[in-house]
């Protein structure tokens, strides 16, 4: 998981405001929450000596922008995945949605449940459904601890 | 709805859509499942003798060839087998008057035969999931190997009685020798035991369980453990090839385990097979003989390890292997051997089995090709229907045909 001081590292640290906020650590956080994009930081796009830190920023960053993470930022390793189903009936929001089916170890019947397996491997739908989507969002991890094969993270 | 074929839990919810034999999407089937859908396609056996492909009905012509003047016969497999095909191949085995034996004299069949022998106590899987509160997987890693183990059943669901699922409800203890994927999640609840420990293991938990200091392993661990068994409401064993190879052919102690935890509360034991039918072979012999594995039909019933697969190879004269890969498994000189005997090999697929044989007689895969019935690992009788068109004979029909020929 990328924390805020890893992003912060990689800005030009120089609190100078072009971004609209009003620090880099500000920027940071909200990059971070793709509330706002590398580009926004007009110095370190433009400025030839931050082209390392340039770099490394986008490094950094492509997982979380990349389109294999959902808007929760949850990314499923599938060559991990063992299609076990753990993740999908100890989901809470899947237990509340789908009683009848993923909470009793079942299949989804519901189609309001937000993890199912499909060919083989869990996959995420209904995503505006996790307690982590929004800003309201809770640190559910009922996926990520049930895993066997460490096949969930969110970044 | 269909069913899989692909471990002993027969799940029933998946959910599949085929262009022709080949799948195109499937729902709720693990990725193991889904290897077994797959393989529809790859690697079919096809009716050969002596290597040459030949049309199916000399292939069972030859086959019964093999089998016919022989005095010593061993039949082997059975755990990919439908219930009708089983009882077929019983029936086969009294004709000829040769031994039949499953891959459980190896493995798991002394804990299914006491199961079986009402002497160890059982329940369903639908009993584990609404009312069991502590779940033991004892040398057992299903993540790996029935990979929806926990999810429909053992650990994660909610139940009748168990409404909070794992987070409040449920624990999951792990005894293995390594931290398998199982133990992974157990987190707390795994102990680690050396290779051959589940002797001073039981030893130590059957003194923590009588509220003695346990003089091997971590005492307070143990005695920690003996209280949280002894307060389980309802407690499940779940066990693996681990405990059995660990033990050896004496599980006794392990018996007097279950036994104590049942003078204290209730515990059951459900064996954790490998073959979708192997409790199916192991109910079905037992029924008319008695005993799960190593039966001998020569003169009446006669059983003993003698007649299981490691030393009758020593004195049998030909071998029809049905539905199994013993090849794949047994130690380097068995499996020798197996491979320089007079042999028929039924099955689904080419295995390294089936190259060593005389004759092969391809089958239809049960749950997809041809329907059938088969028991669940905990005894549940699952009946499952063809799903996609084919043109392989069912195992039963192949083992009728051989037994008509012979």
């Amino acid at each position: 998981m990328v924390s805020v001081m890893e992003v912060y590292q990689l800005l030009p640290k120089t609190n100078c405001k072009k971004c609209g906020l009003p620090t880099c650590m500000a920027f940071a956080v909200e990059l971070l929450g793709k509330r706002k994009a590398i580009e926004d930081c007009t110095p370190l796009v433009e400025e030839p000596k931050y082209e390392t830190k340039l770099a490394g920023l986008r490094e950094l960053m492509a997982p979380i922008l990349s389109a294999d993470s959902t808007e929760t930022g949850m990314v499923i390793h599938t060559e991990k995945c063992y299609g076990c189903g753990n993740c999908v009936v100890a989901c809470p929001v899947n237990v509340a949605n789908d009683p009848k089916g993923t909470a009793i170890g079942r299949g989804p019947v519901s189609g309001k449940a937000i993890l199912m397996v499909e060919d083989g491997v869990v996959k995420c739908v209904n995503v505006d459904q996790c307690r982590r989507f929004g800003d309201e969002k809770v640190l559910c991890n009922a996926c990520i601890v049930t895993c066997p094969s460490k096949a969930i993270e969110f970044i | 709805m269909a069913f899989c074929t692909g471990c002993s839990l027969l799940c029933d919810d998946i959910e599949v859509d085929f262009e022709g034999a080949k799948v195109k999407r499937t729902l709720n089937l693990c990725r193991k499942g889904r290897g077994h859908y797959d393989s529809l396609l790859v690697d079919r056996l096809a009716p050969a003798v002596d290597g040459s492909l030949v049309d199916i009905d000399e292939a069972l012509s030859s086959a019964a060839e093999v089998l016919e003047g022989r005095e010593k016969i061993l039949l082997f497999g059975w755990g990919n087998s439908t219930l009708a095909a089983q009882k077929a191949g019983i029936e086969l085995a009294k004709k000829l008057g040769s031994v039949i034996d499953d891959p459980s004299s190896y493995s798991q069949g002394l804990i299914t035969e006491k199961v079986l022998k009402g002497e160890l106590p059982t329940c369903t899987f639908d009993d584990v999931r609404n009312f069991a509160d502590v779940s033991i997987f004892w040398g057992d890693d299903p993540s790996s190997s029935h990979p929806r183990h926990l999810s429909r059943f053992s650990y994660y669901p909610r139940g009748e009685k168990r409404q909070r699922g794992y987070e409040e409800d449920r624990e999951a203890i792990v005894i293995d020798v390594r931290k398998s994927p199982t133990a992974q999640i157990a987190a707390d609840g795994f102990f680690k035991i050396s290779p051959g420990g589940d002797a001073d293991f039981i030893e130590a938990l059957m003194a923590a369980l009588g509220g003695k200091i346990p003089k091997v392993e971590d005492k307070k661990r143990m005695l920690n453990l003996g209280t949280k068994l002894r307060k389980a409401k309802f407690g499940a064993i779940f066990t693996g090839l681990g405990l059995a190879h660990s033990l050896g052919g004496d599980l006794d102690a392990f018996f007097s385990l279950v036994g104590k935890l049942n003078e204290l509360t209730r515990f059951s034991v459900i064996p954790t097979l490998g073959d979708y039918n192997t409790r199916g072979f192991n109910q079905t012999l037992f029924d008319e003989a008695g005993h799960v594995n190593s039966v001998s039909f020569k003169d009446g019933v006669d059983h003993g390890p003698e007649f299981g697969i490691a030393k009758y190879l020593d004195s049998c004269d030909a071998v029809m292997v049905v539905g199994s890969d013993p090849t794949a498994v047994l130690p380097a000189p068995l499996a020798k051997k197996l491979a320089g005997m007079p042999m028929v090999a039924v099955g689904t697929h080419r295995t390294l089995t089936t190259d060593g044989a005389d004759v092969t007689v391809p089958i239809g895969v049960a749950g997809l090709e041809v329907g059938g019935t088969a028991l669940r690992t905990d005894g549940v009788k699952v009946e499952f229907d063809a799903v996609v068109d084919s043109d392989y004979l069912p195992d039963v029909e192949v083992i009728e045909r051989i037994m008509e020929a012979v």
